[in-house]
């Protein structure tokens, strides 16, 4: 078992270019992501989501605080910490299957294995037919397959999930979202997922993380168990119609809502 | 529901069905109007030769350029045939677009990946750019003698600032996603340049391939001014001072016939080695 921990982490930008001027984008926020946890961040814009997994990943260096991977400071990106992101950046120079295979080549791995590791991942993405396929061939939906089947082909111990979903039609959204969750629960990675869908949220994630804006903090860490009940079998209606779905649904809203009239007043 | 407004428009099917009929007409553009444009040309320049508006000596009609041209292919002119010539020029203009390209696709990608790199040839790159390369040429010449080496040197300089300029430029198109992916995967300084910043750059250095070849050819003619006794620019330099105009314009019509086809083979090779740029 792996954690990836954020501790008391701050994060400073400076308010604009040539200004000495910093804003404070985090404030002091400590989340710890065990690799059997699925961690989804929602909050509005300007709340320092993206900020939080870019932390996580290594592409941005705390002000303050500390990021570390089973106690071990992090020092940058790595393989361990795999991104998927809102515009899939896929190489469009490279076939569907050899960008899963991009990560095994990096590594060095063989030609030939490298080509039956992302077939079957691809197989596992529901993507076996798509492999010799140009990128801008592939549909929205398809292309965030074949970006997280890359992100798996680095066997990560977690998955950074930057709003993978975010620019996708509400149809191949809700598809996708139990897709990831099944691929989650099977690939025994811990997952940070930033989302802006309160549903999505609660569907997908163990836990869900309120962030509020100005400076970005984190105002509520939340147990879900409803992904749980939908790999269990029981039907995404039923899961809606439960008190305590609802329940939790009406909570959240409140808590984004709330701190929006507070900054509106 | 959470799901916002904006999300909601349906996904476009990855290939889409369109019949012929449905198919919307393309339009005729601009090929009809640049037709008749030479076509008037070449007719106001029969008309000026046929009566006489014109010396012959300075506008020959177009039969005897024609002619002029049948005659440079088959009997040759100053000892070289045509094809010879053509020859000669092509071969100075590839070895130097080779050089051109070796020395300027890692030069651009050092301005466009290291404060350094740039630091140190921005200020060399700034100073060959605005220079005419007939300036540098006497200097090119004191340097290494008349020989092919100082007319493939001058086309190479000539060429260079357009390929190291559009390596660099697309460096920094590179989207910042494309390269913060292969850090999250692990992939090294090296591997990063090699396997996502040169890719991403091809579409823009192909570009500034097409722009150098422009330039080559410019310079070609000046650069064989000097000592050749082959090549296309060599061909129109003698004929000129024979007053040998039909043959000057002959000349002048297979540079442009040829970079024309350079023009044509550029977009086809890009057509076939990018065509993922059409799609950005």
């Amino acid at each position: 078992m792996s954690v990836l921990s954020l501790q008391s982490v701050s994060l400073a930008f400076p308010a604009d270019r040539d200004s000495r001027e910093t804003r404070l984008v985090l404030d002091g926020v400590t989340l710890h992501l065990a690799s059997d946890e699925f961690i989804a961040v929602i909050g509005r814009s300007g709340s320092g989501k993206t900020s939080l997994l870019n932390l996580a990943a290594g592409f941005l260096k705390p002000t303050s605080g500390r990021v570390s991977v089973d106690g071990a400071d992090i020092t940058g990106p790595a393989a361990d910490r795999a991104v998927v992101f809102q515009d899939d950046a896929l190489y469009p120079w490279l076939n569907a299957r050899d960008n899963v295979a991009f990560p095994l080549k990096l590594r060095g791995i063989a030609k030939g294995e490298r080509r039956l590791r992302a077939d079957e991942l691809l197989a596992k993405v529901g993507l076996e037919n798509a492999g010799s396929k140009n990128i801008w061939e592939l549909s929205g939906g398809m292309r965030q397959r074949v970006g997280i089947a890359r992100a798996l082909a680095s066997e990560p111990r977690f998955l950074l999930l930057d709003e993978p979903l975010g620019a996708l039609d509400a149809l191949t959204r809700t598809r996708l979202q139990q897709f990831l969750l099944k691929v989650w629960s099977e690939s025994k990675t811990g997952a940070l997922l930033i989302t802006h869908s309160i549903e999505e949220a609660m569907l997908l994630a163990t836990r869900v993380v309120v962030l509020a804006p100005n400076p970005g903090r984190i105002i509520a860490d939340i147990p879900a168990s409803f992904g749980r009940q939908l790999l269990g079998g029981k039907s995404l209606q039923d899961i809606k119609d439960s008190p305590e779905y609802r329940r939790l649904h009406d909570g959240l809203t409140g808590l984004i809502h709330a701190d929006s009239e507070e900054e509106a007043a | 529901m959470t799901i916002n407004i904006g999300s909601i428009a349906p996904v476009a099917p990855a290939a889409p069905a369109v019949t012929e009929a449905q198919r919307p007409k393309r339009s005729p553009g601009t090929l009809p109007v640049s037709l008749a444009t030479i076509i008037a040309i070449i007719a106001a320049w029969s008309l000026a030769s046929a009566y006489g508006l014109v010396s012959p000596l300075f506008l020959p009609s177009p039969l005897i350029v024609l002619k002029a041209i049948y005659s440079v292919a088959v009997n040759g002119f100053v000892d070289s045939t045509l094809a010879q010539h053509t020859l000669a020029s092509l071969l100075r203009i590839f070895a130097a677009l080779a050089a051109a390209l070796v020395i300027g696709i890692p030069a651009g990608l050092a301005i466009g990946t290291s404060r350094i790199g740039k630091g140190i040839l921005d200020p060399i790159v700034e100073f060959l750019r605005p220079l005419p390369p007939l300036a540098y040429l006497p200097l090119i010449i004191i340097w290494i003698g008349i020989g092919e080496a100082s007319k493939i040197t001058v086309i190479a300089l000539a060429m260079l600032p357009p390929i190291i300029l559009s390596t660099a430029a697309g460096v920094k198109s590179a989207p910042a996603d494309f390269i913060n992916a292969a850090r999250s995967f692990g992939a090294t300084r090296l591997q990063i340049l090699v396997q996502v910043i040169l890719p991403s750059a091809i579409p823009s250095i192909l570009t500034g391939t097409r722009i150098a070849l422009g330039a080559g050819w410019s310079t070609l003619v000046a650069a064989e001014l000097v000592a050749a006794s082959r090549g296309l620019g060599f061909m129109i330099q003698s004929a000129a001072q024979f007053l040998v105009t039909d043959i000057v314009i002959a000349g002048i019509i297979v540079i442009a016939v040829i970079a024309f086809l350079f023009e044509i083979l550029a977009r086809l090779l890009e057509r076939w080695f990018v065509p993922w740029a059409a799609h950005r």
